[in-house]
This record gives C-alpha cells, sequence and structure tokens, in this order.
C-alpha cells in the first residue's frame, strides 16, 4: 500500500509560488512540485538543495582530458614512435586540441547520462503525472503527511491553499514506495 | 522589446498552437519546398554514387589545386552550424530572451549543417568505406597510430565532438516538449514512441531544478567548443605555408564568419518556417530585426577581418604575401572576391535602416545574398590562394565539374529536406521555454474551491 497524498492544482505561477511558501510555513512535507515549465526560484522556495551536478561535469572533464592527453602521449611516445617531420616524439603543444575536445565530450556525455540517472529518466518508465495538465498549462503541489505525524488534515489544507486559487484538490495514493 | 510572443497567449494556447501545427496537413508551400529539396538530395545522392564509382578523377582539382570545391562546402557547412550554437548556448548565457523562438529550429540547423558538412571530407578521402581509419583504434599495422598532430585529425574529433554535444544539447531542450505532445496524443504507436522518448518526464521541479543546471552546464561547454571547431577548421590552413593560408588571424576570422553565415542562414530559416508553419505571432518582426543586428555586428567583424588580412598582407615585406593579397582582388577570381566583398560587407549595411529590416522580403534576400558571399569567401580563400603559390611554372587554374556542382545542391538539398522534415515532426518553437517568458494572465478572484472527493491513484 502506497502513501496517502495530497494534490493540489493551480493554473497560475503566481498562485504555485505562494502556495508551496505556505505549505512549507505549515511544516508538511511537499513530495514535489510539477511545472509546464522551469518556474525560476521554485526549487529555493521548495527548499531544495543546489544540485551538485557542476563538480561532477568538471570530475568528468578532469578525466576525460587526463585519459586523452595520456593516450595521445602513449601513442606517439612510447608504443609506436613515428617521426613526422622532425617534430619531438612527445608534441605537447599539438595534443591540446583533441584533448580540449574529449573533455568537453566527456563533460557533456558525462553530466548528461548522471542527469538522467539522478532523476531517474529513462526510456519505458511511467511518467506517473500528478495531473495531466502539468506538461500542458498547470502547476501540481504534492502533499504528503509530516515525517513525525501521520496524518494529514484535508480540511486544514484546504483552507490553506483556497486564497492561492486551485482549481483542483485531490487525494491520491502513492504508487512508487519511498517517493 | 516588450512582448515577446504577440496576440496575448496563454501557455495551453501555446501547446495547441505549436503542436497542433503538428498534426495539421502540411501546406502546398511545405510540399513544394520538399519536392524540390528531396529531388537536389537525390541529384546530390547521383552524383555522390558515381565520383565514388570512378573516383575523384571526376573533379576539377589537379597537382596545383588538390583542394577546392569540395573543402569549401566542408568549411561552408560547418561554418553555417555555428549560428545555431551562437543562439542556443551564447545568447542564453547572456539571457537573451527573444532567442527562445529561433533557439529550437537553430539547434536544428547545427545537426543538419554539421551532418552535410561531415559528408565532404569523407567523399574526399576517395575510398569512404576506409574512414574508419581516422579513428585511433589498436590495429594490425604497427600498431600505427593516427598523428594527433594533424590538424586533419583535430578536425577529426572538433568535429565529431561537436555534433555530439550539439544532439544532446538538442534533445535536452526537446525532453519537456516531448512529454508535452505525448500527454496529447491519443494511444498508438506514436504515443508509445514519444513516451519511450520522452523518458517518462513529469515535470518535477526536482528535474526541472536539475535540468537548469545541466543545460547551463552544456551551454558553458558548447560556447569554447564552438569556438575551438572553426578556429581547428582554420588551422587545416594556417598550418600551412600556402601564401594567403599561413596566416595568424585566421581562427577569430573563421570564427566570426562562420557565425556571420550562420546567422544569414538561421534568418532564412525563421522566414521559411514562419511562411510554411504560421508561426507570426512567435516569430515577429522584433526577432527578425534582433537577428538583423546581429547580422550587421558580425558583418563589421568580417569586414574588419577582410581589411586587416589587406593590410597585414601589404605591410609584411614578404613578397608572396603581397601577392598573395593584390591576387585575391585582381587575379582570375577577382570577380569572386567582388561577390564576397559585396555580398558581405555592403550588403548588410541596408539593415542598418528600420524599414528594411521589417520588410521580410528584403531581409530574406539579404540573408540568402549573404550566404552566396559567405559561400564565395571560401572558395577564394581555398582555391584561389592555391592557384598562385611560390612557383609561377607550377601556377594553374580551376573549374568545378558538373559533378562537384551536382554534389553541392545534393548538399543543400540534404540540408533542407532534413530541416522541412523536422518542421513537420519537431515542435519548431520550443514550447517550455516558450510558455517561461508569457507575460502572466490576470490572477482571477479566490472564489469557492472545486474539490474532488475522489480518492485516486498517482498516475492513473
Amino acid at each position: 500500500m502506497g502513501q496517502r497524498l495530497i494534490v493540489a492544482v493551480f493554473d497560475h505561477e503566481e498562485d504555485i509560488r505562494g502556495a508551496v511558501a505556505a505549505a512549507r510555513r505549515a511544516g508538511l512535507s511537499i513530495v514535489d512540485v510539477h511545472a509546464p515549465y522551469l518556474v525560476h526560484g521554485l526549487d529555493r522556495a521548495m527548499g531544495l538543495r543546489p544540485s551538485r551536478l557542476p563538480w561532477i561535469c568538471f570530475l568528468f572533464g578532469l578525466v576525460g582530458a587526463a585519459v586523452k592527453l595520456l593516450f595521445e602521449y602513449w601513442t606517439t611516445a612510447v608504443n609506436w614512435p613515428l617521426n613526422v617531420g622532425g617534430k619531438p616524439w612527445n608534441s605537447l603543444p599539438a595534443f591540446v586540441p583533441v584533448t580540449f575536445e574529449v573533455m568537453v565530450l566527456f563533460a557533456g556525455i558525462g553530466t548528461v547520462l548522471t542527469f538522467f540517472v539522478v532523476a531517474g529518466l529513462r526510456p519505458g518508465r511511467d511518467a506517473s503525472l500528478p495531473d495531466p495538465r502539468v506538461t500542458d498549462d498547470s502547476f501540481a503541489l504534492v502533499l504528503a503527511p509530516a515525517p513525525k505525524d501521520d496524518s494529514i488534515d484535508r480540511e486544514v489544507v484546504e483552507e490553506m491553499l483556497s486564497r492561492f486559487r486551485p482549481v483542483l484538490i485531490d487525494e491520491q495514493i502513492s504508487m512508487e514506495p519511498g517517493r | 522589446m516588450h512582448n515577446l510572443v504577440a496576440g496575448n497567449k496563454t501557455a495551453a494556447d501555446v501547446t495547441r498552437e505549436v503542436v497542433g501545427a503538428l498534426d495539421r496537413k502540411p501546406t502546398a508551400l511545405w510540399w513544394t519546398g520538399f519536392g524540390l529539396s528531396f529531388s537536389a538530395l537525390l541529384v546530390g545522392i547521383a552524383a555522390v554514387v558515381y565520383q565514388i564509382m570512378v573516383g575523384v578523377g571526376t573533379w576539377g582539382l589537379n597537382n596545383t589545386v588538390g583542394w577546392a570545391f569540395d573543402i569549401t562546402n566542408f568549411v561552408f557547412w560547418i561554418g553555417i552550424g555555428h549560428a545555431g550554437t551562437l543562439i542556443s548556448a551564447i545568447l542564453y548565457l547572456l539571457r537573451q530572451r527573444w532567442r527562445t523562438s529561433v533557439s529550437r529550429a537553430a539547434e536544428a540547423m547545427t545537426l543538419f549543417a554539421v551532418i552535410c558538412a561531415a559528408v565532404f571530407p569523407v567523399i574526399h578521402m576517395g575510398r569512404p568505406w576506409l574512414a574508419f581509419w581516422m579513428a585511433p583504434y589498436p590495429n594490425t599495422r604497427g600498431p600505427l597510430w593516427i598523428n594527433f598532430r594533424s590538424p586533419l585529425v583535430w578536425d577529426l574529433f572538433a568535429v565529431g565532438t561537436y555534433f555530439t554535444i550539439s544532439a544532446i544539447f538538442w534533445y535536452l531542450g526537446l525532453l519537456p516538449d516531448l512529454a508535452t505532445i505525448r500527454d496529447r496524443t491519443r494511444r498508438g504507436a506514436r504515443s508509445r514512441l514519444l513516451a519511450w522518448l520522452s523518458l517518462g518526464w513529469n515535470g518535477s521541479c526536482r528535474t526541472w531544478q536539475r535540468y537548469e543546471v545541466v543545460y547551463l552546464l552544456l551551454a558553458g561547454l558548447a560556447t569554447p567548443l564552438v569556438i575551438s571547431v572553426h578556429s581547428i577548421v582554420s588551422w587545416d590552413f594556417a598550418t600551412s605555408i600556402v601564401p594567403g593560408w599561413h596566416t595568424t588571424i585566421f581562427p577569430p576570422y573563421f570564427v566570426a564568419g562562420a557565425v556571420f553565415s550562420g546567422l544569414a542562414m538561421v534568418l532564412t530559416l525563421m522566414l521559411i518556417a514562419r511562411a510554411t508553419m504560421k508561426l507570426q505571432d512567435y516569430i515577429g518582426l522584433g526577432h527578425i530585426e534582433a537577428m538583423c543586428k546581429l547580422v550587421i555586428a558580425t558583418s563589421g567583424m568580417v569586414g574588419l577581418a577582410y581589411l586587416t588580412e589587406v593590410f597585414i598582407g601589404l605591410y609584411s615585406g614578404n613578397q608572396y604575401e603581397q601577392y598573395a593579397v593584390a591576387n585575391r582582388a585582381f587575379g582570375p577570381l577577382g570577380w569572386g572576391y567582388g561577390v564576397m566583398v559585396g555580398c558581405n560587407v555592403l550588403l548588410p549595411q541596408l539593415l542598418w535602416f528600420r524599414r528594411v529590416r521589417r520588410t521580410v522580403a528584403v531581409v530574406f534576400l539579404v540573408s540568402v545574398l549573404i550566404n552566396v558571399g559567405m559561400w564565395f569567401e571560401r572558395f577564394i580563400i581555398i582555391a584561389g590562394s592555391l592557384e598562385r603559390d611560390f612557383l609561377p611554372s607550377s601556377w594553374a587554374g580551376y573549374r568545378p565539374t558538373p559533378v562537384e556542382i551536382a554534389t553541392l545542391a545534393g548538399s543543400f538539398g540534404l540540408f533542407f529536406t532534413c530541416f522541412l522534415l523536422f518542421c513537420r515532426f519537431v515542435p519548431v518553437i520550443a514550447i517550455a521555454e516558450i510558455k517561461g517568458v508569457l507575460a502572466p494572465p490576470p490572477l482571477r478572484k479566490p472564489g469557492p474551491v472545486p474539490v474532488s472527493r475522489l480518492v485516486s491513484e498517482a498516475g492513473s
């Protein structure tokens, strides 16, 4: 059996901002907010930690550059040295362009794949939309009972959210365990 | 530019109109364009098959001019792609909000232009089935590794990385829009394909937060990448000793020229997409004006590069350099130099006038002619310099053969066929991005809450 959730749907960006702030002040736990487009500042309003993906990007870039530089050195100076126009075996300046390209390639692919993994995006995943309109023009706030007490007072939530012009307040059962 | 989208649209209007444009039957204009492009593509395929069967001898090359039409086309197409990255990545970093209307089309243009470009070095090999020899893989010939000191190998890595990163960037931008179409499509094969491609996107703000970071990182990576790609293309020439090629100004000169010709191509495509897909509300005169201003700016950079090249050539005290400059302007290809300066430096000056910038037909004509001029620029640099090198006894002329001209026509066919198909199957406007820049609709008064008493399951 999944968790009991309350889903409130709004049709205005200002309202979802207000509702998220009010829900946080009331100490409710916000499971997620669904939006048709990127609403700037909503992540801070939800209290999400800043993403650590820039570090992942940096690490992938570093690994890509290091691997490529070592590979170029190994192929041209160690494994099969070949005299090309009298240039030195280890022609470091001439290795820079390819090293740069491979760094960008590793950083780009690595960051996007990491993003897919941490966000759980994969082919065949069920989108499980709280409301079919969230990919069109509506915003959905998904609330769960606070971690300590297992109850979520529906009436209190409705009362709290009513000033933000919700178009729908609904109860759903989460089918994803541990969401 | 206060209202980026005309007609007071709501988010739902954007979804309906942009996705609806994909469901409508194609217009007669679209079919005409597609018929022409596809015919050109078929001509190109026939020409490529013929030249691979017979050999590179079907081209007009000779011992002196070993690079001409083919490499000109390669540089031309790679350059076209660069404006797509400028608009999607650099203007994104500079927070130019008007770019949202054109970013999707510009990114698609980048992908198709790089595909067109990649065709040419491959057929230039003469034995394209051995193209994999360019990859550094352990082989039974030594292992004889590729020469990492060669700009041609740098090119392979630069173009490969550029294509991959542009494709990822494009797909990432498409992800929310694929989900939007998925949720408007009835069950069936198309819906299943979209569900698969949209990776289960559900608009979660946790995902949106990471998405923004990833988008920013990719834009940050693509910006130096695009500069590196065309710099490396220019090193194919600049690292040689041919007078007219052996100059240090080439990297910035090529990058500025690439962005300039690409912007002109974006403008051409914007006007085509606007007319064939009826998107006048999204791509307004304001967007066209903004693009025209970028065209003037980059035209100025290109003009400055032309002047610098002439000045440094004459000032060098090197008779071969001085001759290369004089030969470019007054030699056998002097008429081409005239076309290049006329189309790239003089013609865009018309865009200083607001009346001109707001007359769509004139802007379209200017944008097409700029690309004619930019094609000639590469041709003059490549063939013109090779025709006259150090030894007058080895001087020669170059004339393209019909096979080469058919291949060039075929590359335009490939490009426009891809673009017109893209207009039909993928939202031309970035739906999720456009929704973020709409003017907010007026707030309703708080009223009774329509509350559903049903307990339903999430995702049902």
